[in-house]
């Protein structure tokens, strides 16, 4: 349960806006983003969670999922470029281009979030959680989605 | 421009023997028979579908439902906007007809679904989600979940208020002779129920449904033509949220909902005050709220409290989903957004029988996947614009 392939990133535009999934471009200005963030190794908070009892073929029953939110401050510790998106093939190249160089100061608001399964049941909004890597998420060839198009592997968050 | 609906039209919601061509075939059959409208006078078919390829390894429906109604040499394309496809239809036909590009064009929407299973059909439903999304098995019951707790959290709601919606829309879907469920239900029953995705229990959740619902448009000019009496589209618009459902700034407002709804009544002229009647996309109960709030029927984090005054229910001073809406009715997803827009040509031009309401401006809100793209249409009595 440590670390893995997969790393949790966010990606950062020039204007400081951050992203998790990286998009090709950046969903609130439309430039391209110039940065990594790696979460993987962050805690967050839990903004909302369930508890899901009817899932998906390949699924583990129950469900308990959560979206958790990471607070960077003013600016996440940036890996600088890589190419290893978070389950978006196609989707990781975000070398310095023509936006490159251009961080700005006034990032307005240094918090990105994340969805993922809880490790437990036993949580409440508010609680602050930790990634947990897990190899294989659900069944990948049990679903309707083609195994080969995205990763299966990833975090789940475990309260701390 | 003024497009108007001379026709409307809707099978049976609910588990039928029928597949995909003959639903389609029944419900568009249908509408030209009520509009008295030849299929060679159609310029331009139109129909709202989601999934036949992943459903039932039927694709290209557009053109098989073309030469199954005689529409040919008729234009024919297919719409899929996810469970926005029927309301995605409707702007689509809007457009075909303001453009000048069609004189009269039929639109259908359908979806076969009760053939699989639940857990084959919420896949099949969560394939729309991103990779992220997916490979942790969320589904669309899931962000529903996720919404509705931090709804009642965030707004001190009590979740009986939830139940409430899914109580009355159930109370209107006994009049509707297409609902898929007539049958009332309690409070208690709904708060009792199995819980699907906690907070949110069976009876928060629409069901699987096959079904199919028509519509056909044209000028005003045609219109006088064919029809004594037709609605007027007043306004119709659509917007986009984002995909990936957590980066949403707060996940119990629908952006989409509020964009797209700002600009159905710039377009119309009206606002909220002035609709009398709307259908709203009631996939889960908490969706009811989301959109009162978003389309300014209800103050932020008020709408349980406009539910549970009864303003909505049939008698109210707004009432919402007089057909039964989806909780009731059915969603056969690529028919919904078409069968909300028949509800409201029922109501407007005063057939809706027992589910009648007095209205002169009707609103329909149809959501794809959990607001991640919306379309909104006003009409209103036909020959006021
Ligand atoms: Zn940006």
């Amino acid at each position: 349960m440590t670390n893995g392939p997969a790393r949790l990133k966010a990606a950062r535009c020039p204007d400081g806006h951050y992203h998790h999934p990286p998009h090709p471009r950046c969903p609130d200005c439309g430039a391209k983003p110039t940065e990594r963030i790696d979460l993987s190794d962050r805690e967050a908070v839990i903004v909302t969670w369930t508890t899901v009892t009817a899932t998906p073929p390949g699924v583990r029953k129950p469900n308990h999922l959560a979206i958790v939110e990471f607070d960077l401050g003013d600016r996440g510790d940036a890996d600088g470029t890589d190419d290893e998106g978070d389950g978006d093939p196609g989707n990781g190249d975000d070398a310095d281009g023509a936006n490159g160089g251009g961080a700005e100061d006034d990032s307005e608001n240094g918090t990105v979030r994340a969805i993922g399964g809880l490790t437990t049941d036993d949580a409440a909004i508010g609680d602050r959680v930790r990634p947990v890597y897990v190899e294989r998420l659900r069944e990948p060839e049990a679903g309707i989605r083609e195994p080969d198009s995205q990763e299966w592997d990833g975090y789940r968050f475990e309260p701390i | 421009m003024t497009v108007c609906i001379i026709g409307a039209s809707m099978t049976d919601f609910g588990r039928r023997d029928a597949w995909i061509r003959e639903l389609l075939a029944e419900a568009g059959s249908d509408c030209l028979d009520r509009a008295g409208v030849s299929p060679k006078a159609v310029d331009h078919l139109l129909v709202s579908n989601m999934a036949s390829g992943e459903f039932e390894g039927q694709t290209g429906i557009m053109n098989a439902l073309a030469h199954d109604l005689g529409v040919p040499p008729a234009y024919a394309q297919r719409i899929d906007q996810t469970s926005a496809s029927g309301g995605a239809g409707v702007y689509a036909a809007w457009q075909s007809i303001a453009s000048g590009a069609s004189e009269m064009t039929l639109l259908v929407g359908g979806e076969k679904m009760t053939h699989r299973n639940t857990s084959a059909a919420t896949d099949v439903i969560a394939s729309i989600t991103h990779p992220v999304e997916y490979k942790h098995g969320l589904t669309l019951p899931s962000f529903a979940g996720l919404a509705a707790r931090l709804y009642l959290d965030t707004y001190d709601a009590p979740r009986e208020s939830l139940a409430r919606v899914a109580v009355k829309n159930h109370a209107n879907g006994i009049d509707n002779p297409h609902a898929q469920f007539r049958k009332e239900i309690t409070v208690e029953e709904a708060m009792e129920s199995p819980v699907v995705a906690d907070p949110l229990r069976l009876y928060d959740f629409c069901p699987i449904t096959d079904g199919s619902a028509a519509l056909l448009f044209c000028s005003e000019d045609v219109a006088r033509e064919y029809a004594d009496e037709y609605v007027d589209i007043a306004g119709v618009a659509g917007a986009t949220d984002t995909h990936v459902v957590h980066e949403r700034t707060d996940p119990t407002t629908m952006a989409a909902v509020a964009e797209g709804g700002a600009r159905a009544y710039e377009r119309s002229g009206y606002g909220p005050e002035d609709v009398d009647v709307a259908e709203l996309h009631d996939m889960f109960t908490i969706l009811e709220f989301l959109q009162l709030e978003g389309l300014g029927f209800a103050e932020t984090g008020r709408a349980w409290e406009t539910t549970e005054n009864g303003r909505t229910e049939r008698d109210g001073a707004l009432p919402v989903n007089t057909s039964g809406g989806l909780k009731s009715k059915g969603h056969p997803l690529g028919a919904s957004g078409v069968a909300q827009v028949y509800e409201l040509v029922e109501q407007l031009l005063g057939k809706a029988g027992a589910r009648q309401v007095d209205a002169e401006v009707g609103l329909a809100c149809n959501v794809g996947g959990f607001g991640n793209c919306v379309t909104m249409t006003i009409v209103e009595p036909g020959g006021r614009r």
